[in-house]
């Protein structure tokens, strides 16, 4: 026994520093695999959500049937048994006490007793992302062109073994020595290969032709002895090859109508709209881009911060914020490179002449630049008759299948509006 | 031994103990004497060197009362790396699955909610032991989860015959990463959907999955994965669709042996004998099989383990207190935690969650040294075996050679189950309203409690027992599995057709399960 103490070793290992999340795989597991029941909790809680926590995890509860994992177990209704329990405070043999309903949960093993929560419901909180993943789930870019090779491609570098030349700085110092060495090597073989070949020959040589072999043996000795370190043929450098790939990265431009015809409501349901946009992008494209863009009747390109949160008021004309959202992609995201998006939302006020000028724009300018043009539209919930706003008439006049237009009138509308403009739909 | 405890008897002190609560059976140092050392720390932080210090003094007071263990390894983890650590019931790798997730999400609520704390300790049966210090303990905490697990729990599973027989820890964990590395080659040949499939229903029969009586072969890893590289290797090179059937085993033995032993191992038998099952789908019911019978001897010594453990972090930090390594307030710390662990609240209370291994545990190791130290003329007649010999040695011995029902019928004595106040209740088909109290702690009592007690950590008592009874002959292939009626209890019809789903999906074809009483009469049938 004592002989343990001579091999004690350090023996507490802080692990405190290790990954985390060793778990995240058996969560994922589970929602997979709970993913129908928990989409539709997770869309009934975020129903209920303020614009501020859309973004948060949240507590999910759903129905517990297909959750459990049923074992053999006794039925407690039939047979006899018996059992021990503590506590006894005033029975003696022969006694009665009232048997519970629910007989069994109240006695025996502990852990049976505790698997009974999980039967009618299960509650359990999602973190943000897998939050977002949930709802975003079914939701794409509309005809993103990622699959569409030949017309929106670029080139992209990539990895293609070795080459034997190529810039400083992709040479590959460790294989370079390592061909060196085999160079080397192989070298100084075929120079022992000679030597040995003309000793043999000097065994049997006359005198003068002796002098000769030792010479060029002499010769060979000092070669094989200074064979040089590196040679350019040793050079080993990366390849890197040019491929052609389709183009994925994409920009998103955010139209708001900010006048004085937006009250708060209207605002705060564009404001919802564009969070849900925006968590869209930032969720399922790393890589999007999203231009901000409010107007009154001037237009202006603002971050993210000012767009959500900063109160303006003033007139309305659409036209120059599609002008500046026509000018941000001619200079910022022209080319073939671009998948370009926009979403506009407004309240429809405007003059029959800038709907009609903004409608002509649209249509001829815009829309042959972008792959989706989504409107939003917002009217006012105190006419007294369903009149379609002035824009929404004004954009009757554009056919395409780039324009999609829907109408929000109250929160439980954004949505179902959001997702029936980002559903995945099937590459036409 | 006996010369270090002598002196502490004189010490004890008369005290008007309340009337329910049982004397402390371990002597307590008298308050002001001049303690041996100084205190090793004070206050609750703690920093590795402390914990260190602590262990080696906790080493030095088991290696003086002879506690043998295995050397452990503690790690220092987060509270999330707890949680991550409970939901694959406590092994540090485990392959996965969808049930552990829940397991996760529904313990990570609780937590964060303040619902429930999380377990103080984890310890796992590998050599090197492997217990888990949380970040957020206390430094009284670290130390009684280190005398705990690192002691109490370790030295349990070097010593008991159980684990001894059933288990190999140097070998679990090597064998849970291959099959965490087999499960997912799987889930990416064949998809999740059907490895999931498999899984679900070989988790729904764990509890058949275990050899009860037959040590099971040793766990190689290694031995494992070549094993079933061969086999895939095999099946694949030499898969000719049109001789298919030819490369099929053939029917062992040519034909079906007239007389089927019953097999009491279902997974097992599942794993050799379902027609239809592709190999790496048997290597998947082989997997669960195994990870069970790793499981199977805690299954049957919870109040054992958990009593070792109990009394072993009581025992070793008192010697801590008596030698002056800790102070009053430490004490007084770890106490409170104790005595939590340790309550077993009455079968009227809302807390009464069943009876508490913990508690049941403790009383019954406490008391094994009381009867030891401090014999009454009833301890005398009860266990004259024990009364006045050297109390480890009775310990070890009560750890080494039990599991749960017979460390019961064994060693609660008269004295436990009046302090728990133990009674016997009878659920019987004549009173449906009732239950009736059929014995209580008094001397006609003790025997039928005891034996009562013990039946109910008979495995049987939870796990109905299940056999294989008939399979597969040749134009029906049904599987026949009969349950073994005893005292009339049936099985719950939901839960059972359940399973038998389950099992279903692993053999294939139709699967029948008899319930059948002593005499050989079919009470009932449930078929999928």
């Amino acid at each position: 026994m004592s002989d343990r103490v001579g091999i004690r070793y350090m023996r507490i290992v802080d692990r405190r520093i290790d990954p985390q999340g060793r778990g995240a795989v058996n969560r994922e597991r589970f929602i997979r695999r709970f993913k129908g029941e928990i989409k539709r909790a997770a869309d009934e809680e975020f129903s209920k959500r303020s614009i501020t926590d859309v973004g948060r995890g949240g507590r999910i509860t759903i129905p517990g049937r297909g959750l459990a994992e049923p074992h053999l177990t006794h039925d407690d209704d039939t047979g006899g048994r018996e059992f021990v329990v503590p506590g006894n405070r005033e029975f003696l043999p022969g006694d009665k006490l009232p048997r519970p309903d629910d007989a069994g949960a109240g006695e025996g093993d502990g852990d049976e007793a505790g698997e009974g929560e999980g039967r009618d419901s299960f509650a359990f909180v999602l973190s943000r992302e897998e939050f977002l993943a949930l709802f975003f789930d079914d939701l794409e870019l509309p005809n993103l062109e990622r699959t569409r090779f030949g017309e929106v491609t670029m080139e992209r570098v990539q990895r293609a073994g070795y080459t034997r030349d190529g810039l400083p700085l992709s040479l590959l110092p460790a294989l370079t020595v390592r061909m060196s060495i085999a160079r080397r090597i192989a070298l100084r073989g075929s120079i022992d290969d000679q030597i040995e070949e003309l000793e043999r020959e000097r065994e049997e040589a006359g005198a003068d032709r002796r002098a000769q072999i030792d010479e060029d043996i002499a010769r060979l000795r000092v070669r094989r002895e200074t064979l040089p370190f590196l040679e350019d043929v040793d050079r080993r450098y990366r390849a890197r090859v040019p491929r052609p790939a389709p183009a994925a990265r994409a920009v998103m431009l955010c139209l708001m109508d900010v006048s004085g015809s937006m009250d708060e409501r209207k605002k705060d349901l564009a404001k919802r709209f564009f969070v849900l946009l925006y968590l869209f992008l930032e969720r399922k494209y790393g890589g999007v881009d999203v231009v901000f863009i409010r107007h009154t009747e001037q237009a202006e390109e603002v971050d993210e911060q000012r767009f959500f949160n900063d109160p303006q008021t003033g007139g309305t004309l659409v036209r120059p914020a599609l002008e500046l959202a026509n000018r941000v992609i001619d200079t910022r995201y022209g080319g073939p490179d671009w998948n370009v998006y926009v979403a506009q939302a407004s309240d429809g006020d405007c003059t029959s002449e800038d709907g009609r000028l903004s409608a002509a724009f649209v249509n001829d300018v815009m829309l042959p630049k972008v792959r989706y043009f989504a409107y939003v539209d917002i009217p006012s919930s105190s006419g007294w008759f369903n009149r379609p706003s002035d824009l929404w008439q004004s954009y009757d006049a554009i056919e395409d299948s780039g324009f999609a237009r829907r109408s929000v009138r109250g929160r439980s509308d954004i949505w179902p509006v959001f997702r029936e403009l980002f559903s995945r739909k099937q590459a036409a | 031994m006996s010369d270090a405890l002598e002196p502490t008897r004189e010490r004890e002190r008369e005290r008007p103990w309340p009337k329910l609560l049982a004397r402390p059976s371990v002597p307590m140092p008298r308050p002001g004497v001049p303690r041996a050392a100084e205190p090793i720390a004070r206050g609750s932080e703690w920093t590795l060197s402390t914990l260190e210090k602590f262990d080696v003094a906790l080493l030095r007071h088991a290696q003086r009362l002879g506690l043998d263990t295995f050397p452990t390894q503690y790690e220092l983890i987060t509270a999330d790396q707890m949680i991550d650590l409970c939901s694959t019931v406590g092994m540090p790798v485990h392959y996965a699955h969808w049930s552990f997730g829940k397991q996760l999400l529904s313990q990570e609520r609780g937590y964060r909610k303040g619902l429930s704390g999380l377990a103080y300790e984890i310890v796992i049966n590998t050599d090197p032991s492997l217990a888990y210090l949380m970040e957020t303990n206390t430094l009284a905490l670290q130390v009684l989860v280190m005398a705990h697990a690192g002691y109490g729990h370790n030295a349990f599973f070097k010593s008991n015959y159980l684990f001894r027989q059933f288990t190999q820890p140097d070998a679990i964990l090597d064998y849970l990463k291959f099959a965490r590395g087999f499960v997912q080659e799987c889930e990416e040949r064949y998809g999740w959907p059907e490895v999931e499939k498999i899984l679900d229903s070989c988790h729904a029969l764990a509890a058949y999955g275990v050899d009860r009586y037959r040590r099971p072969s040793r766990l190689s890893p290694r031995r494992e994965r070549e094993r079933l590289r061969e086999r895939l290797r095999f099946a694949e090179q030499h898969y000719k669709p049109d001789f298919a059937h030819l490369d099929a085993p053939a029917p062992s033995g040519e034909e079906i042996p007239a007389i089927f032993e019953p097999q009491e191992n279902l997974l097992y038998f599942i794993e050799k004998s379902a027609p239809k099952l592709a190999a790496w789908q048997r290597e998947l019911v082989r997997i669960v099989r195994k990870v069970a019978q790793y499981f199977y001897p805690q299954r049957l010594t919870k109040v054992a383990n958990e009593g070792a453990a109990t009394f072993w972090h009581y025992t070793l930090l008192h010697e801590l207190y008596d030698a002056g390594e800790v102070d009053d307030g430490f004490m007084l710390e770890w106490l409170a935690n104790h005595s939590d662990v340790v309550a077993q609240p009455a079968f009227d209370s809302r807390g009464f969650r069943g009876i508490n291994p913990y508690a049941l545990g403790f009383a019954i190791y406490r008391d094994i040294r009381r009867v030891c130290e401090q014999p009454t003329d009833e301890d005398r007649q009860c266990f004259p075996q024990l009364a006045g010999t050297p109390w480890n040695e009775a310990i070890y011995f009560a750890m080494a050679n039990f599991k749960d029902d017979s460390l019961i019928e064994q060693y609660l004595s008269p004295k436990v189950i009046r302090d728990l106040r133990l009674f016997l209740l009878h659920d019987g088909e004549d009173d449906r309203r009732h239950y009736h109290v059929q014995a209580i702690h008094n001397e006609d009592g003790y025997v039928k409690l005891r034996q009562a007690l013990a039946a109910q950590y008979r495995l049987e008592y939870h796990t109905p027992s299940i056999v294989v009874a008939r399979a597969g002959d040749d134009n029906e292939r049904a599987l026949l599995l009969q349950h073994r009626v005893e005292r009339g209890r049936l099985l719950e019809t939901d839960t059972t057709e359940a399973v038998l789903k389950f099992v279903k999906e692993l053999w294939k074809f139709d699967v029948v399960l008899e319930e059948i009483d002593p005499e050989g009469n079919r009470l009932k049938i449930h078929r999928t």
